[in-house]
């Protein structure tokens, strides 16, 4: 194989034209990942965290959205191959785990069959009865109780839990080597989360899959991620090894989402510190650096270049990539002397 | 059934004892015939004090958003009594129980479902006072408007609709509205998981802000543990209807006594890789069981690691270990979770 990573996003843009102006969900996305490799892409809502997987996926094909940039998938250009390539590849190589596995699911169809289809689709010469004991297998193998009886039952008679499961289930059929999970858990009970976590894990270790993980839980990135990338209106404001962005982030605005989020593992502070303000409108972001009208640095910087200038997504470490204009040695102290001490 | 715990020397503000809500259910055959009711909730006992806040946890199904509605009365308790400021509110009602709803009121999950989209937040927020019959000093106007900037929301969008709001302001305007006729008692519903963290923080901020200074009491409900460890001085622990363990707010999390506890806070992932690699992780087996149909003796026993012959037979009791500290669970055990 070639000195490609798996999976290589370069300058991934997808742009929406709307009546109101043009909404640049993702503006600008570089980020690549091994097999056997996670990486969780964080930010809030509207931060175009759901639609870079959708980008990924080719699913702006054939829509007003306008795609560009290259998504380079094991030596191919996912951005450039046919429809009918693409077709081969979701499902297949690449499978998605949505948030919702209700509305993910087709209620008038049993889970098996749902499963069926998604083997039959990409392996013609598979005879239905193969692929429904292999359908009862995989639920087997994600920890659905019974899955013989349970193959033939409806998405109405699972649980929250079961159905993500089965979703999971379907999403492995054909053993992807990319999985993108979009807030996978979010819908989930924090006992059932666990147990789907651990899952995701097991298969992982098992099948060596590339992860991208989709949330707004920290939490979640902490444990599941070795890379995170951090997003904030369209673009990647911070992006490192799990380990330096949580100890040494550098953003101000990934030390406004650990300071504003109440600790389970430590006594309670006096006061949160929330990020001030609301997340930007993609119609009007912010000229200058997107994050500055909520930003409490901004007189670090010189004249008003935060208002101005968009900051380049440059190197803050060794593989640590940071979006701001304050220069890393100040950046440091800030938040030792004034970050740290309210984590 | 008589337990004779310590009545502490002030009456509290509210007082649950043995509260109980069944839903019936009926099967449709020929005729309709009643099936085995529900038990969401089943003998629910706490206390809360003025200015205090309790935070009810437990996963979907534990039956703690029920137990906030029947506390306020919005919903027929079963079994069981209230009492709020050493009086029974269990049975009253009319003109008694609308007087009432003064001192007790609520704000719920969703900020989109509980706004009126057809109604200005201005006539929203002056509901309570319509209600009520109230006329404040300076009119309705201008005392929603004091409050809209109470809560942060600028008082020139009084004539602005709903939908012209974000979550989270939306959820001030519900604030504004629980708020509005200064109750002693708010329950909030789960009132910041529809909201993203930075904004989450700011209505949390929000609630505190205005607990100190008029004084009142909360209710959390909230499957976030995180945010209960912030927001609460004492903390229920709720599955399938019932009060598995209940502590002050440090000693619960930094010493849980029950196998469930242990389990809910095992699974919380926390923002810190090092710490999340090092502590035991619990995973509890399969799923809920139906509350129509719970186990018999401890309802956790069917997932509970150290489930016996014991817990089949017999439902554990609460005990109070420690003072303030109760558990119902036939095997405590203190282990050190985060």
């Amino acid at each position: 194989m070639s000195e490609r990573p798996f999976l290589d996003v370069r300058d991934l843009k997808v742009h929406f034209r709307t009546d109101d102006g043009l909404v640049k969900a993702v503006d600008g996305l570089t980020f690549r990942l091994e097999r056997g490799q996670t990486i969780g892409i964080v930010g809030e809502s509207g931060s175009g965290k759901s639609v870079t997987s959708q980008g990924i996926l080719g699913l702006h094909r054939h829509t007003r959205a306008e795609a560009s940039g290259e998504i380079w998938l094991d030596g191919e250009d996912l951005m450039t191959v046919s429809d009918e390539r693409l077709r081969q590849l979701r499902g297949n190589k690449i499978a998605m785990i949505f948030q919702d596995p209700l509305s993910a699911l087709h209620p008038y169809y049993t889970i098996g069959s749902q499963i069926v289809e998604a083997i039959r689709v990409h392996h013609r010469d598979t005879s239905k009865s193969a692929a429904k004991a292999r359908a009862v297998d995989l639920l087997g193998h994600v920890g659905i109780p019974h899955p013989a009886r349970r193959v033939d039952q409806y998405p109405h008679e699972f649980s929250g839990g079961m159905r993500q499961r089965a979703m999971i289930a379907m999403a492995l059929a054909n053993d992807p080597s990319l999985l993108i999970a979009d807030e996978p858990t979010t819908a989930l009970d924090v006992t059932v989360q666990a147990q789907i976590l651990d899952l995701m894990r097991k298969l992982q270790e098992e099948f060596g899959s590339a992860i991208i993980m989709i949330t707004h839980d920290l939490g979640v990135v902490a444990e599941m991620a070795n890379e995170i990338l951090v997003m904030y209106a369209g673009k990647a404001v911070e992006h490192g090894p799990v380990h330096d962005v949580f100890y040494e982030p550098e953003h101000p605005y990934t030390w406004g989402l650990l300071t504003s989020m109440p600790r389970l593992d430590r006594a309670r502070l006096a006061r949160l510190n929330p990020v001030p303000g609301n997340p930007p409108s993609l119609i009007n972001v912010p000229p200058g650096c997107a994050f500055h009208p909520r930003c409490g640095y901004t007189g670090e910087v010189e004249g008003a270049r935060c208002r101005s200038v968009v900051p380049d997504l440059a190197p803050a470490g060794p593989e640590h990539l940071a979006r701001c204009h304050i220069d890393d040695a100040r950046r440091a102290q800030l938040y030792a002397t004034d970050v740290k001490p309210r984590l | 059934m008589t337990t004779d715990t310590i009545r502490d020397s002030r009456t509290p503000l509210l007082r649950l004892t043995n509260l109980t809500k069944y839903f019936p259910q009926f099967r449709q055959t020929l005729v309709k015939r009643p099936d085995k009711p529900i038990r969401a909730v089943d003998g629910v006992s706490f206390e809360l004090h003025a200015g205090e806040t309790i935070g009810l946890v437990g996963e979907s199904g534990c039956g703690k958003s029920t137990v906030g509605r029947t506390m306020l009365r919005l919903l027929e308790p079963t079994a069981g009594t209230i009492e709020f400021e050493g009086r029974d509110i269990t049975g009253i009602g009319g003109s008694e129980l609308r007087i009432l709803r003064r001192e007790m009121q609520m704000v719920f999950q969703d900020p989109f479902g509980s706004l009126n989209p057809r109604q200005t937040i201005g006539s929203i927020i002056a509901a309570p006072f319509e209600i009520q019959g109230i006329t404040p000093e300076g009119g309705r106007r201008k005392a929603v408007q004091q409050l809209m900037e109470r809560v942060g929301l600028n008082p020139e969008h009084y004539n602005r609709y709903p939908h012209e709001f974000s979550g989270g302001q939306r959820q001030r305007i519900g604030v504004a509205r629980a708020v509005a006729l200064k109750p002693k008692l708010v329950v909030c519903d789960e009132p910041v998981s529809a909201l993203d963290v930075s904004i989450q923080a700011q209505v949390i901020n929000l609630l505190e802000d205005i607990q100190n200074d008029q004084g009142l009491s909360y209710v959390f409900i909230a499957h976030d543990l995180s945010v209960v460890r912030h927001i609460s001085d004492r903390v229920v622990v709720m599955y399938l209807g019932k009060v598995m363990e209940e502590a002050e707010r440090d000693e619960l999390y930094e010493r849980p006594l029950h196998p469930y506890t242990h389990a809910l806070l095992s699974a919380v992932p926390i923002p810190d890789p090092e710490k999340g690699e090092r502590r035991p992780r619990i995973l509890l087996k399969g799923d809920l069981p139906s509350p129509q149909n719970p186990p018999s003796g401890c309802v956790f026993r069917t997932r509970c690691p150290r489930a016996e012959q014991r817990c089949a037979d017999e439902v554990p009791l609460p005990l109070e270990v420690t003072p303030g500290h109760r558990v119902a669970c036939h095997f405590p055990e203190e282990r050190t979770i985060l």
